[in-house]
């Protein structure tokens, strides 16, 4: 008797492991909020998450912001020995950091799918969903030696000095460098507000002709409006931003002179990973792979489906 | 420095007041630098642009000086300028939509600054004298929590002042009057109030006395905890004046807004002379030391001559400098 009620315990449990094996979690690991961008990544994730769990009741979403890299890793940890996670999306802090960790991760049997900034071994990922930095760069910077007609003055606020950084850099560098482009001067401005504001105040000061500013980024180039504005000398320039920030985008809808594009750079592509990593439990498409989104051209045409009024970024 | 022996038997360099004076040589040295370097460095529209940068910094560091002199440090000022930005332009959204008249919301907003801001600094003050806890401790905790408290009020993103009240708040930061843009006429006055209360008024004693020797200072009946509860209390009152000429700037703030404030709070007050460990120094140092770090900053966006990669190595070097300039004279 004894030993029948140790056997039915041991199926009963197994019958509820097995029909704890048929809901998936999926753990996504995000640095942060702390600039608007990675704020968007996080609406996004949570967004995408809602979206996902209610059209799939299988699937569960355990999302972890982290403040650095080092945390990050530990949240992985957490995530292999705490929720047992089956998949994992992951935005890493920095790439060197975290490529051991996640390598650890991918070694206890968890698919990985990394997004934006790609880990120093590829052969970990079983999903790369990313923007592209270089193409960004090289749209950005197309459009202003177009627009320019090959010559003009120009000054570029550069972000942190990060890989990201240098690729778009660069990406703008390869086109201007076969124009009469002169680039004035370029500094950092960190993706921060109050110092594209005063990188752009010194620039000012220093240049009494400017054609159009590169502000690379959305977040930059409220900064740099303002700076323009209070020298009162909106009229003179442009400025290409960049990442689709949904102010910038309401601009360029109404064909703002002072923002007459934007380059696509979306947070939203955190949700994009999350959708095509959850296909891989939910449906028998073939998904593993890589995906780069593209870096778009928004203007007043095509601004419309760009614009999400509701997102945080 | 101990006691002052007898004037006639030191040589006259000796009394000139170096400590005063060597910040503002630190200062004149880059400006004749930044001017050798840059044609725009002496324009009217840079130098305005400095000056009106430093306010920020400046008005904070003036509150910072009370701090450091009383033997404290506030390490959360940067975070608190943030979250009362935040709270500022959230509460004049909400009272925007209650209807109420813009004048009377911009007042209201003010208002609203400056109670957080005096709420906040009370909190840190009072966790610090009665909790018996290292200021060092209790602040580094209020800079979590503030910034965290942004961005949870920002859900992540940027908070943004309701178009409508725009343009009355603007001239606060763009305006002047008398050719001289608001921002300076603020900072001029926090500082010559901050120097009459520090240098001229017994409260202004005592925080030196604390500084110096707090047991002695306890023995000789002044009230220690409520003197450092109240230098507390006006850091957190400078922060809220800071925020009320910073949110008109560019209307918004987020979890990035006054990111290293306090550093460069602190950096300001030693530059300007005032000793780390508390017991000596003075407001119009702290003041040319805010100067001092926006004109560097400056001198490089106006010039190609360093790589941009080592901004701040040369930042960090002028600092020491600075200070290295100051402490050798003192000798």
């Amino acid at each position: 008797m004894k030993r029948i009620s140790i056997l039915l315990a041991f199926l009963l449990a197994s019958a509820f492991a097995w029909a704890q094996d048929d809901v998936v979690t999926i753990g996504v690991s995000i640095p942060a909020a702390t600039h608007g961008w990675t704020g968007g990544v996080n609406w996004w994730a949570d967004k995408a998450m809602n979206d996902i769990q209610e059209r799939h009741p299988n699937v569960r979403f355990v999302i972890n912001t982290a403040g650095s890299a080092t945390e990050q890793a530990n949240d992985l940890q957490d995530m292999v020995a705490i929720d047992q996670i089956d998949a994992l999306v992951i935005l890493p802090f920095e790439s060197d950091p975290l490529t051991e960790p996640v390598a650890q991760v991918k070694e206890a049997g968890v698919l990985v799918t990394v997004v934006d900034r790609g880990l120093i071994d590829p052969t970990i990922q079983d999903i790369y969903v990313a923007g592209n930095n270089p193409e960004m760069g090289r749209v950005s910077c197309e459009y202003i030696a177009d627009r320019l007609g090959g010559e003009g003055n120009i000054v570029v606020l550069r972000g942190i000095p990060t890989v990201i950084d240098n690729e778009r850099v660069e990406g703008c560098m390869e086109v201007l460098d076969a124009t009469n482009i002169e680039v004035l001067a370029s500094e950092y401005a960190n993706w921060n507000r109050d110092d594209g504001f005063e990188v752009m105040q010194d620039f000012l000061a220093r240049f009494d002709q400017i054609d159009a500013v590169w502000a690379q980024d959305d977040d930059i180039a409220v900064g740099v409006i303002a700076a323009l504005e209070q020298a009162n000398r909106q009229d003179e320039m442009f400025i290409v931003g960049g990442a689709g920030m949904k102010e910038m985008i309401a601009r360029v809808m109404e064909g703002d002179d002072l923002i007459p594009v934007n380059v696509l750079y979306p947070p939203a592509m955190i949700a994009t990973a999350m959708e095509v990593t959850a296909l891989y439990y939910v449906s028998d498409v073939p998904v593993l792979g890589e995906y780069i989104l593209g870096a778009t051209l928004i203007t007043e045409e095509n601004a419309e489906q760009y614009y999400f009024p509701d997102a945080a970024f | 420095m101990s006691t002052p022996p007898d004037a006639a038997a030191v040589p006259w360099t000796r009394r000139i007041p170096w400590q005063t004076l060597t910040p503002l040589l630190g200062l004149f040295v880059l400006v004749v630098i930044g001017a050798m370097l840059s044609d725009s460095f002496l324009s009217a529209s840079n130098v305005t642009n400095v000056l009106t940068r430093s306010a920020f910094i400046g008005i904070i560091a003036v509150g910072t000086t009370f701090v450091i002199i009383a033997g404290g440090i506030d390490l959360s000022v940067g975070s608190m300028a943030a979250f009362v930005a935040g709270s500022m332009i959230l509460g004049m959204n909400w009272m925007l939509g209650l209807g109420l008249a813009e004048g009377v919301v911009l007042a209201l907003g003010i208002v609203l600054a400056v109670v957080l801001g005096l709420a906040a600094g009370s909190f840190n003050g009072f966790t610090i004298t009665r909790g018996k806890i290292e200021p060092f401790i209790v602040t580094l905790g209020a800079l979590g929590i503030f910034r965290s408290l942004v961005t949870y009020l920002a859900d992540g993103g940027t908070i943004s002042l309701d178009f409508a009240m725009r343009g009355l708040i603007r001239p606060l930061f763009y305006g002047s009057f008398l050719g001289v843009p608001w921002p300076l006429w603020i900072f001029g006055a926090v500082a010559v109030i901050g120097s009459i209360v520090l240098h001229r008024t017994r409260f202004g004693r005592y925080v030196f006395a604390i500084g110096s020797n707090e047991d002695v200072a306890r023995y000789s009946a002044i009230p220690v905890r409520r003197i450092k509860t109240l230098t507390y209390i006006i850091q957190g009152l400078c922060v809220a004046i800071a925020v009320i000429i910073y949110v008109p700037r560019l209307g918004s703030a987020s979890g990035s807004t006054g990111v290293l404030w306090e550093l460069e709070a602190i950096a300001a007050v030693i530059i300007g002379g005032t000793a780390l460990k508390g017991g000596s120094g003075h407001v119009w140092g702290t003041i040319v030391g805010a100067v001092l770090l926006s004109t560097i900053g400056n001198v490089l966006n106006l010039t190609d001559v360093i790589s941009n990669y080592l901004n701040q190595a040369v930042q960090g070097v002028i600092i020491i400098l600075a200070v290295l300039l100051q402490r050798g004279r003192g000798r």
